[in-house]
């Protein structure tokens, strides 16, 4: 219940947390409908899994919580959290990895540190490191792109083998998957296999990035300029990110293109752009001020690329993402804009 | 005409104009009201003090109370009646505090004192000027109401580069400005040439929106006639919300800032509102004080949003009444515009010199806020900040009441033009928090003042006591000295005694070196 309100001002826009969430969801669905388009049904089932748990996980907290269950519901905060993972989560997921990481996002990740604006990390994004670290080989068993692959899977097909893991007519989960693109140049490398030799002789790569991959990539990026036009993100942090991460990846490439992948490789496969629109920009744990959002996105830009080049993991995206969430305060502490009338400092 | 450099200032918000519907009408004058209730406080400044007594008949335009200070007013008699009372009445205040008024019950005649025109301003002083003008019990028309003289005053050394109109009527629903324009262009540019002279500028400038076109048609006429018009340039800027802000409006035209501690002076400029012009020229040209003005009276809550000239002191009743109050209940009343005004606790209450506009605001004009959430940090409210704040930041700190750190980030910058609140998706009211911050902040200054003061006192105290006990001590030290040197002084009798005392000794020895014993008593003393 509110009153109207005895002191200026008394005109408000039409503006809230719930439009703002719904927004990002939507901004996601082309995505969502070229990832069914190249690897088949599993992200509906992922997504449909992750908001079920979602939503039962918030409703259970805010009880224990003594919070408002309703508004905290409709705000659209935990269903966003759920898509962002689903659509991280590898197609063909079991159920039980999806309900783990959503739940320790929703229960532990968010509403431990205090619920909704208060988290210090991106739950999502904790969540699905807790699944990365814990389940490395359900997480690294992504399907091949369908027009690489003989089988499809049906939408019953794929409900049934995400609750049970049982495929049709005697099928292993091998024949339907492949390595991803980051996962197949890591492993390559390994084998002295020089990067243009992996591009070539492999079928996962497509004209810039994975087969599949840079269409879902493409269609995050026509979400994300969207989201830009509408004012929900400003452009500082995905620039930031996508240019750290193509200059880095550009001078590498250029200093032994044998070794270091191409910075269109590296944009159009993994979560470059995913992170960067979607991820990296989520407000509550990211920096807050316009000068720092360059800051911080070209930090993550640099952990990625450092974590996927030199590090253990093929993509280290979320990896970067949580290690800036802890500096993002920081970054706000000594990037105040200069204000008006000031000299700058 | 080549077109003028505008520059942008940061932020600002778009808002639903809601203006058209008060400027169907041409304005009228309001209708005289029974009684007028003249609050002594109508101005930035100290109280203006009564001269007139109750029972006392007054004229039209006569004084009634004078300016008590430098940054004060006098109030004149909006019209000619009795001195009823002079009285704590309500008056549009945030407080919804009573105050001191002066009530004058009209007589209906509108018997005007003797007016003294002043047709050769061009010959005059400016300081003489400037004194009229004080005289004319003349503020800030725009809403602050600070007393327009002082502006006038630069100081001989300061040399006025440009002389800004303010006829950006920035907030929603409020068109008392642009009708004023609208219908009384002359007036505002006889304002302008007072004003020009006054402050010998060298350039002058009248701003408004692009949302104004008529206003600007008819202010492009009457400069067009009159006879200094290559100095005077009308300049349309883009409509949004408050570029009517003096700091806000001066960037927009000349790309500088006004310094944080600093006044538009300070950078060559001085900036008056429209109205508070057109009322400099009925002062100097025709005589007459400020005794009446526009106001908007428009919402959902009166069938005939208009405008209307209304003496000040005019309850605001009696103007709801003109505009057809409708039956349904006002959710509110609101003086100023819907960003920035007061909600005025009780229709009774007058008319002020700084009231540009009355909202009878329904639910649907001004619905009631959503239910605050929590801050998701988005970032919203410092991309629409004006001052280059972060609104979020000194949320944070308003609610730790950390006032050492929110004024570090600047909170007093805020011009509290609600932007941020505007467009906060979790509804959260920043600038209420913003004044609670600066709230406490004064409070605990007074509070510090008053235990310095306090700890003042006790220390001069304390002195007093030391300086009174050692003053005791130096006295009592004379007295002994001089005593001292008294006695000093009789040394000769002195003398005389003590030898006298010794002659005796010597006679008593001699007598007793026969007596031992007596002699042993005698070496003991």
């Amino acid at each position: 219940m509110t009153i109207a309100p005895s002191s200026s001002p008394f005109a408000h826009g039409t503006s809230s947390v719930t439009k703002v969430m719904l927004r990002v969801i939507y901004a996601l669905l082309p995505a969502i409908a070229a990832c069914v388009w190249f690897f088949g049904w599993g992200v509906i089932v992922n997504i449909l899994i992750a908001v079920t748990t979602a939503l039962l996980c918030e409703a259970l907290i805010l009880k224990l919580r003594q919070r408002p269950i309703m508004p905290y519901l409709l705000d659209g905060s935990a269903l966003l959290t759920a898509v962002l993972l689903a659509v991280a989560l590898p197609p063909l997921s079991p159920w039980w990895l999806t309900v783990l990481g959503v739940g320790f996002a929703i229960i532990i990740a968010k509403h431990l540190y205090g619920g909704l604006g208060y988290n210090p990390f991106n739950p999502a994004m904790v969540g699905y490191v807790v699944l990365l670290i814990s389940f490395p080989r359900e997480m690294s068993s992504w399907l091949s792109p369908q027009i690489l692959s003989d089988y499809s899977l049906n939408f019953a097909a794929t409900i049934t083998a995400t609750l049970n893991g049982q495929l049709p007519n005697e099928l292993q989960l091998d024949a339907l998957t492949m390595a991803t693109p980051l996962d197949t140049l890591k492993s390559q490398l390994r084998l002295d296999h020089s990067i243009s030799e992996t591009v070539s002789s492999h079928p996962i790569f497509g004209l810039l990035g994975g087969k599949g991959w840079e269409w879902i990539n493409g269609a995050l990026l026509l979400g994300g300029l969207w989201l830009i036009y509408k004012r929900v993100i400003t452009w500082h942090i995905p620039a930031a990110v996508i240019g750290t991460v193509a200059a880095i990846a550009a001078l590498f490439y250029l200093y032994d293109a044998e070794t270091y992948a191409s910075p269109l490789i590296h944009t159009f496969s993994g979560a470059t752009i995913m992170g960067a629109f979607f991820i990296a920009t989520d407000p509550v744990t990211a920096s807050a001020t316009l000068r720092g959002r360059l800051l911080y996105g070209a930090g993550i830009g640099l952990l990625t690329y450092i974590i996927r080049t030199w590090g253990g993991y093929p993509d280290g995206f979320a990896f970067a993402v949580l290690l800036m969430n802890m500096v993002a305060p920081t970054i706000d502490h000594y990037y105040q804009p200069r204000v008006f009338g000031h000299k700058r400092k | 005409m080549k077109r003028r450099r505008l520059w942008k200032f940061h932020g600002g918000v778009h808002l639903p104009q809601q203006k058209t519907i008060s400027t169907t009408m041409p304005v009228h004058a309001a209708q005289l009201p029974k009684r007028l209730v003249l609050p002594l406080h109508q101005h930035i400044g100290a109280s203006a003090k009564a001269v007139v007594e109750v029972g006392d008949n007054v004229l039209k335009g006569e004084l009634i109370a004078h300016a008590s200070g430098y940054v004060s007013a006098p109030i004149h008699a909006p019209s000619s009646g009795t001195v009823v009372a002079i009285a704590d009445h309500p008056i549009p205040h945030p407080s919804g505090l009573h105050a001191p008024c002066i009530v004058i019950e009209t007589d209906g005649e509108e018997r005007w004192v003797e007016a003294r025109p002043y047709d050769d301003y061009l010959h005059m002083d400016p300081s003489h000027l400037r004194n009229l003008v004080r005289e004319a019990g003349i503020v800030g028309l725009g809403g602050a109401g600070f007393p327009s003289y002082i502006k006038l005053n630069p100081g001989a050394d300061k040399v006025i580069d440009t002389l800004i109109l303010n006829g950006a009527e920035c907030e929603p629903f409020i068109t008392c400005d642009d009708m004023l324009m609208r219908e009384q262009p002359e007036q505002i540019v006889e304002g302008l040439h007072i004003l020009q002279h006054a402050l010998r500028a060298k350039r002058c400038i009248i701003a408004l929106e692009d949302n104004k076109p008529e206003a600007y048609t008819a202010l492009s006429a009457a400069v067009a006639k009159s006879e200094r018009c290559n100095i005077i340039e009308i300049v349309q800027i883009p409509t949004i919300f408050p570029a009517g802000g003096e700091k806000q409006l001066i960037k927009v035209l000349t790309g500088k800032e006004v310094p944080h501690d600093g006044l538009p002076l300070h950078i060559g400029l001085v900036i008056q509102n429209v109205a508070t012009c057109a009322a400099i020229h009925r002062a100097i040209n025709l005589g007459q004080p400020l005794i009446s003005r526009y106001v908007t009276i428009t919402g959902g809550g009166v069938s005939q949003p208009r405008n209307l000239e209304v003496l000040i002191g005019t309850p605001i009743q009696e103007l709801l009444e003109q505009c057809g109050a409708l039956d349904i209940e006002p959710q509110r009343l609101i003086m100023g515009g819907p960003m920035m005004g007061i909600a005025v606790h009780t229709s009774s209450a007058p008319i002020i010199k700084t009231s540009n506009c009355v909202i009878a605001a329904t639910d649907d004009d001004l619905p009631s806020p959503q239910p605050v959430m929590p801050c998701i940090r988005c970032g919203a409210c410092a991309d629409a900040c004006p001052a280059l704040l972060l609104p979020q930041q000194l949320y944070w700190y308003a609610r730790a009441k950390n006032l050492e750190r929110i004024q570090e980030i600047n909170l007093f910058d805020c011009i509290e033009c609600g932007c941020c609140s505007h467009v906060c998706p979790s509804h959260i009211p920043l600038v209420q928090y913003f004044r609670f911050a600066k709230t406490e902040i004064w409070s605990q200054e007074r509070e510090k003042e008053r235990a310095d003061l306090a700890r003042q006192r006790h220390d001069s105290r304390l002195e007093r006591i030391e300086r009174e006990k050692a003053e005791r001590a130096a006295r009592l030290q004379k007295k002994k000295q001089a005593l001292k040197e008294r006695s000093a002084g009789d040394s000769s009798k002195k003398a005389a005694i003590a030898a006298a005392v010794k002659r005796a000794q010597e006679k008593k020895a001699r007598q007793q070196t026969k007596e031992p014993s007596a002699n042993e008593e005698d070496s003991s003393q």
